[in-house]
């Protein structure tokens, strides 16, 4: 309820912004289905990964390619280029998945970390095809009846990717399948004598994610007018974890809240004050030593220290 | 393409391999002890730079950098594992992911005392030469960086393998809790090796700052090329990462002048097939 309470909030006050903001929030939710999509691989079946700006990046690379080469996904065909992103992140994570999913906790950490660099290193390098350094410049945002280049029709558009993602992804976590991932997570050797197939369940999560991924590429290319191996490295992973760790692990909404305060604090706070990157590690090492379950994690935490001191005065 | 491509090539791969073992070593005892990856390890290499290049400003002096760099990083390592990283307990995943909260910390922190502009170590005029060998021009710097990546690997080797110190951390990477058990304080190890990984990837900043430049970034683009070096080479295992410095710096060199558009291509595929097929590396122990 106070998910729906925010969002509704959100969509109505964002368009009374002004444009930076409302820009930065476009690229904040842009950024959110990303760290949802982390989410479900590290909150919810305990799989690190490094790797996820991978299928953001392929996503991106696909949209820019279309729009510059084809002219294609301009128009109508937009909606074409979100389903052709959605299945190329999830076969990019089909291919990956099959290397990723024989390693295990750190492992897995170093792999999709490998993986992910493969992307960076063919964006970086493959000059004819991803224009290597510089990027692609996409020519415009698309328009069918209504033109995406106004920034608050966007900002919609990318609103309501943004609640149906959260919607599926809330679904999908709910359902059996979901809880059999949280059940990988807290003991899988457990879930194997059960009977369940470990490996192919996180093998869709894995896919699952990667789709989402793209998703978020296309949405990304087009909030940014620009491609560039800076979408796909390291950083941008890192990142992506940042923010589920920060906003709570295991809980969607937490990968949100996560992505708005790095977004935040990357590019509203990095403009008043010189110290921002202090406050945004410092906020994320206090967040790992103190609040396990992040910023979602505090009413429980309070909850937690509450519940012992009653217990204190009752012993006394 | 003559010999002599070959043996240049193969020259450049192997000083540039020499550097990664710097930086790989340290990346791979610290795993081998702790199981954790160390995320800021890109981030000592830099701040070894810098503090190297601070030196140099201030006395002049490019002998006396080397050591102090090398000092001044490892004892932030320890600080670092002592104060945040122990707390943790054992839980690798969270203290993995503190590293990067302390990647990020370094990277402001480099930034507001050195500045964002590229800077440059310049070592003395005796090591910036060539040596003409059978014909070959062969920089100098790069035979020093080979000469002291084998004496540091040669005293890491005899350490590990010849003091008592050492069998304690052989003993901590094969199995921690026996190790524990027959009376071996693992946290000390820990504290031990983290900051002696730290002394080595500060080393390898003073030295490859000469090489690639300082400059903000730098630690991110070196920690991948690090891990490469580790997980090929086997996590936890020193003649390992000598072997993957040595083919992650031959991969490279020769992946980008024989197949430039694919040539990071050419140093990741390989890495995450290995991972796949082998998670140990080549000479990791389960």
């Amino acid at each position: 309820m106070a998910v729906a309470g925010l969002l509704i909030a959100l969509g109505l006050i964002t368009p009374y912004t002004n444009s930076f903001l409302i820009l930065l929030i476009t690229r904040a939710l842009v950024l959110a289905i990303l760290a949802m999509s982390l989410d479900l691989l590290l909150g919810f079946t305990g799989l690190a990964s490094l790797g996820q700006a991978a299928y953001l990046g392929v996503g991106a690379y696909l949209t820019a390619i279309l729009a510059t080469k084809y002219q294609f996904g301009l128009g109508w065909s937009f909606w074409l280029v979100i389903v052709f992103a959605i299945l190329i992140g999830a076969a990019t994570a089909a291919v990956f998945g099959l290397f990723a999913m024989r390693a295990s906790g750190v492992y897995f950490l170093m792999i999709t970390l490998a993986l992910g660099q493969c992307v960076w290193g063919l964006a970086y390098r493959w000059n004819s095809l991803t224009g290597g350094d510089n990027g692609i410049n996409l020519p415009r945002r698309p328009a069918f009846g209504i033109q995406l280049a106004d920034d608050v029709t966007y900002f919609y558009v990318v609103f309501g990717f943004f609640v149906l993602s959260l919607l599926l992804l809330y679904i999908l976590v709910e359902s059996p399948f979901g809880r059999s991932l949280v059940g990988i997570r807290e003991r899988e050797v457990r879930m194997r004598i059960l009977g369940y197939n470990t490996w192919l369940h996180k093998y869709v999560a894995f896919v699952i994610a990667g789709g989402f991924g793209g998703l978020a590429g296309v949405l990304w290319a087009h909030a940014n007018g620009q491609v560039s191996p800076e979408d796909v490295v390291l950083t941008t992973s890192v990142d992506a974890l940042l923010m589920v760790v920060l906003g709570g692990p295991g809980t969607l909404v937490g990968g949100a809240i996560g992505a708005g305060i790095v977004v935040f604090m990357r590019e509203y706070l990095s403009t008043l004050v010189p110290w921002w990157q202090y406050a945004l590690g410092g906020l994320y090492v206090l967040t790992i030593l103190y609040l396990p379950g992040g910023v979602l994690g505090i009413p429980e935490r309070f909850r937690q220290s509450g519940a012992l001191f009653i217990n204190r005065r009752i012993k006394r | 393409m003559d010999t002599r491509f070959w043996l240049i090539q193969a020259f450049n791969g192997v000083s540039y391999g020499a550097l990664l073992f710097l930086v790989g070593s340290g990346l791979s005892l610290i795993f081998g002890v702790m199981r954790i990856v160390n995320l800021a390890h890109g981030s000592y290499f830099l701040l070894g730079s810098y503090v190297a290049l601070s030196v140099i400003w201030t006395t002049g002096s490019w002998l006396l950098a080397i050591p102090i760099a090398g000092v001044a990083v490892a004892l932030l390592g320890l600080v670092m594992e002592r104060i945040f990283l122990r707390p943790l307990g054992f839980d690798p995943l969270r203290q993995v992911l503190l590293t990067v909260g302390f990647a990020l910390l370094f990277q402001q922190a480099a930034l507001d005392i050195w500045g964002g502009d590229s800077l440059d170590i310049i070592p003395p005029a005796a090591l910036r030469q060539s040596v003409v060998i059978g014909g070959l021009y062969l920089p100098l710097y790069r035979v020093f960086m080979i000469g002291i990546a084998a004496t540091i690997g040669l005293i890491l080797w005899l350490g590990i393998e010849k003091t008592r110190m050492g069998a304690a951390v052989r003993a901590t990477v094969d199995d921690a809790e026996m190790a524990r058990g027959v009376g071996i304080d693992t946290s000390r190890i820990s504290m031990f090796i983290f900051a002696l990984g730290a002394l080595l990837a500060g080393l390898g900043g003073v030295i490859g700052g000469a090489f690639l430049g300082v400059y903000p970034g730098l630690d991110f683009q070196i920690l991948p090329v690090a891990f490469a070096v580790v997980i090929i080479g086997g996590m936890g295992s020193l003649g390992g990462a000598a072997i993957g410095a040595l083919i992650v710096g031959l991969a490279d060199n020769f992946g980008k002048a024989l197949f430039p558009e694919v040539s990071y291509f050419t140093l990741y595929a390989p890495m995450v097939l290995l991972l796949a097929v082998k998670p140990t590396g080549l000479f990791g122990r389960e």
